[in-house]
């Protein structure tokens, strides 16, 4: 394994771990885009992460911010900086860390699974969808230059069991919104609570191009379930779709349009794969003979 | 009977214990254990239930039981009337405890692939990959044998204790990257195994095997 010399992908913001994964003073090893890396906990809420060689040796000191239940670092000067979300900071939030579970396969897979609805009633049947009420509703789905994001507004689907707090089918509403090319999140609507949203997010720890970790903290608004079962709930979701992702060929991501047929459920998947295109990224992606 | 299990959704040997609850219809309560990233199981609290810190662990009264096989033979043992999933005639008796036993041992390597690759255990992946198909190739091998024999279940003419204890780390091999392709047998007990009444998938078994 080296590390990539994909400069956009370098310029990223990535997580590596999460607070709490180990006592003060214990450090873990991992690897981002290739690169070895080892993250220290110096104190109860102080880390430090250095790159190290292949001996181990520890090299230089990275940038670090402990946000979103996550620790991100970056291998380079990020173009960006973490997103904004606000509901991490609102008081009656229950913060959720579910972890990180290994997958198999591009990074950009994992974003667009999450984006995508149509696969709601077949890989999460009875929970997030019914095999009887499978349509994909025309939503909207913008760029937003100022921020360099993309939206997708004006979702809904019928879902049987939206969340741990659901007591019965309801027709949900979400926005998505993929704030870089590793990391997503989704608002939607809190149950019995429709003023209101669950922010879910997921960051990917690329290991490799097509070796990734993936982080799924969220902010939700329930007084009621414990937090075994707020976990319990997304990891049984995530390995589901776990299954699902590790099988989907090619595993690198191919940004050339023409090479998978999208339908109209699809716009959100086809601006983020143009987006990705337009950004210069080449790393876990299937164009690098372009490149 | 008040019987409550102590479970984490994504263990392969709590969902044995699910699955026979399931087929024996029987109500119980769920303890569920932050086995991950929360490591419960290991805290001091879960180890005054099971010092071995593992789960699942049964409470069936004043009876606490761990072991999934274990588990499985009592249940069978005190709620199945009819006697066929833990069968008491000494044709099967000895062969279902066999595979049995085989579940709870070389089959767990399949269980050591999956927390490598789905929770980053730290592990040799390639002794554990190796190991379990080591072990999938036997069990494959009595299922042929059993085909051959007009049977389609691991002892005898049903399925029984063995069954359920051998299905969950076989079907969940996927998730630690062992695929089924060189098993036939084994993919068309999968199917079989399917068919059982109040059988529930659970996440990670493909659809299809």
């Amino acid at each position: 394994m080296t590390v990539t010399t994909d400069a956009v992908a370098l310029g990223e913001w990535v997580a590596c771990g999460w607070p709490g994964k180990v006592p003060v003073g214990g450090h873990w090893d991992t690897v981002i885009l290739g690169q070895q890396v080892r993250a220290t906990r110096t104190a109860a809420d102080s880390y430090e992460v250095f790159t190290l060689d292949r001996t181990g040796t520890p090299g230089r000191q990275l940038p670090v911010q402990s946000r979103y239940c996550c620790i991100f670092t970056t291998l380079s000067e990020p173009k960006r900086p973490l997103p904004e979300i606000s509901e991490f900071a609102e008081p009656d939030r229950r913060l959720v860390n579910s972890g990180c579970v290994g997958v198999n396969t591009s990074p950009y897979r994992l974003i667009e699974n999450f984006l995508d609805m149509a696969h709601f009633p077949f890989v999460h049947t009875d929970i997030l969808g019914a095999e009887e009420q499978t349509e994909v509703a025309s939503y909207k789905v913008e760029h937003r230059k100022e921020v360099d994001e993309i939206w997708a507004t004006d979702c809904q689907f019928f879902q049987p069991a939206a969340s741990k707090a659901a007591t019965g089918g309801q027709m949900t509403k979400y926005v998505y919104r993929i704030m870089s090319p590793f990391s997503i999140m989704l608002y939607k609507t809190v149950h019995g609570d429709p003023g209101r949203n669950d922010a879910i997010c997921l960051f990917i720890q690329p290991r490799d191009e097509t070796d990734c970790l993936a982080y799924m903290p969220m902010a939700l608004v329930d007084a009621v379930s414990t937090t075994e079962s707020m976990i319990d709930f997304q990891q049984t979701i995530f390995l589901q779709d776990r299954v699902i992702l590790e099988n989907q060929r090619p595993a690198l991501m191919p940004l050339d349009l023409t090479a998978e047929i999208p339908t109209k459920a699809d716009v959100g998947s086809v601006t983020f794969r143009r987006w990705l295109k337009q950004s210069g990224i080449w790393f876990g992606t299937s164009e690098k003979a372009a490149a | 009977m008040a019987l409550k299990l102590y479970d984490y959704t994504l263990s392969g040997s709590c969902y044995k214990v699910r699955l026979l609850l399931g087929f024996l219809e029987l109500t119980y309560t769920r303890e569920q254990v932050d086995f991950y990233p929360g490591r419960r199981h290991k805290s001091l609290d879960f180890l005054a239930i099971n010092p071995l810190g593992q789960l699942p662990v049964l409470e069936d009264g004043d009876l606490r039981l761990r072991d999934a096989q274990a588990i499985l033979c009592h249940l069978a043992n005190k709620y199945d009337k009819t006697g066929k999933w833990l069968p008491r005639d000494p044709a099967t008796f000895g062969t279902v405890m066999m595979w049995l036993m085989f579940a709870g041992g070389e089959i767990m390597a399949a269980s050591a692939a999956r927390l490598h690759d789905l929770l980053g255990y730290d592990l040799d992946i390639a002794a554990a990959r190796n190991s379990a198909h080591a072990a999938f190739r036997i069990l494959d091998d009595h299922l042929a044998l059993r085909e051959i024999a007009g049977a389609q279940w691991i002892a005898g003419d049903h399925p029984t204790v063995a069954d359920v204890a051998c299905y969950p780390y076989v079907a969940l091999a996927g998730d630690g990257g062992i695929g089924h392709e060189d098993y036939p047998a084994l993919r068309n007990w999968l199917r079989v195994f399917r068919t059982i009444p109040h059988f529930d998938p659970m996440s990670g078994i493909p659809e299809f095997a």
